[in-house]
């Protein structure tokens, strides 16, 4: 499969980040990582970029690695759509001390709006 | 998350636990303070055993027996503040108030759904606010499923405000001092 992980730095995106690597391995998936920028973190793309590189290279998976400029919902839809992906993996969301989950913005914009299958990692 | 508004004004008074009322079904109801004993949590693994899925809340209390102990074990430890509602040695209810940042608390409530609509839930949530205030804590944070008006409006009528209503979940908060 076609797989376009967006990741924005937040620990739930770089969890995601190495279970769709692990995922991608396993079947075979063709993966794109679109590195975005998420306003509830502070993590730098550059940053992000390296810890991407490091889970890549430890697999041994090669992934195409993009940074991506605007609102980083929409530009992660219109990219799946555009370039014919088969699925959008995102982080499934923080959880809070009480143990309550909550999934982040970029995530809830991409479930509403997304023609493409959307899967949030857990 | 860490900028959340919170109302101007204090809520108001708050009785402190222990509280005993009659519900509305006329079974007698005690709220206590969690005492750390073993009994007390293996009443509220028991209670959360029979808890309806169908009131889960952006995943807790969780589902099965090992993830509700881990996810009890964390709650009631430390620094976190619990109060359950007793009817007899049968847990009814139980809220919690756990330490989140800068000296805000994140609160959740659940009723077990024999006990629902008994007038059980407003009853805890103010003896825990009572002990909360007590306890020095000053400022508390909820988030709720806007689709749940019962609880949105029970929160309202308690004196929380909407401090952020832009995701799924609306968030609400309350002062105490």
């Amino acid at each position: 499969m076609k797989i376009l992980l967006g990741i924005g730095g937040s620990e739930d995106s770089i969890r995601a980040l190495e279970q769709t690597v692990e995922r991608a391995l396993a079947a075979g998936d063709d993966l794109t990582v679109a590195i975005v920028e998420n306003p509830n973190t502070d993590v730098s793309p550059d940053d992000i970029e390296s810890q991407v590189r490091a889970v890549l290279d430890e697999a041994d998976l090669g992934a195409d690695i993009r940074h991506v400029d605007g609102d980083p919902g929409s530009r992660i839809v219109d990219i799946a759509e555009e370039e014919g992906f088969d699925q959008i993996a995102l982080g499934g969301g923080e959880t809070s001390p009480m143990g309550k989950i909550n999934i982040g913005g970029i995530a809830e914009f991409v479930l509403l709006n997304s023609h493409v299958t959307v899967k949030l990692v857990r | 998350m860490n900028d959340r508004i919170y109302p101007d004004e204090p809520a108001s008074e708050f009785d402190e636990p222990p509280v005993e009322f009659e519900d509305r079904e006329g079974r007698p109801i005690e709220i206590r303070p969690y005492d750390g004993d073993e009994d007390e949590m293996e009443a509220l693994v028991e209670m959360y055993l029979e808890f309806d899925p169908a009131d889960r809340a952006q995943g807790i209390p969780p589902g099965r027996e090992n993830r509700i102990r881990s996810w009890l074990e964390n709650i009631l430890k430390g620094d976190c503040l619990n109060v359950i509602a007793w009817d007899g040695d049968q847990a009814a209810g139980h809220a919690t108030l756990v330490p989140a940042d800068e000296g805000a608390y994140e609160l959740a409530i659940f009723v077990l759904q024999a006990y629902q609509q008994a007038g059980i839930g407003t009853r805890l949530i103010e003896g825990l606010l009572g002990y909360g205030r007590a306890n020095d804590v000053k400022k508390v944070w909820l988030t709720v499923e806007r689709w749940n008006r019962a609880a949105v409006s029970l929160y309202k009528k308690i004196g929380f405000e909407t401090s952020d209503a832009e995701s799924f979940e609306l968030e609400m908060t309350l002062r105490l001092t």
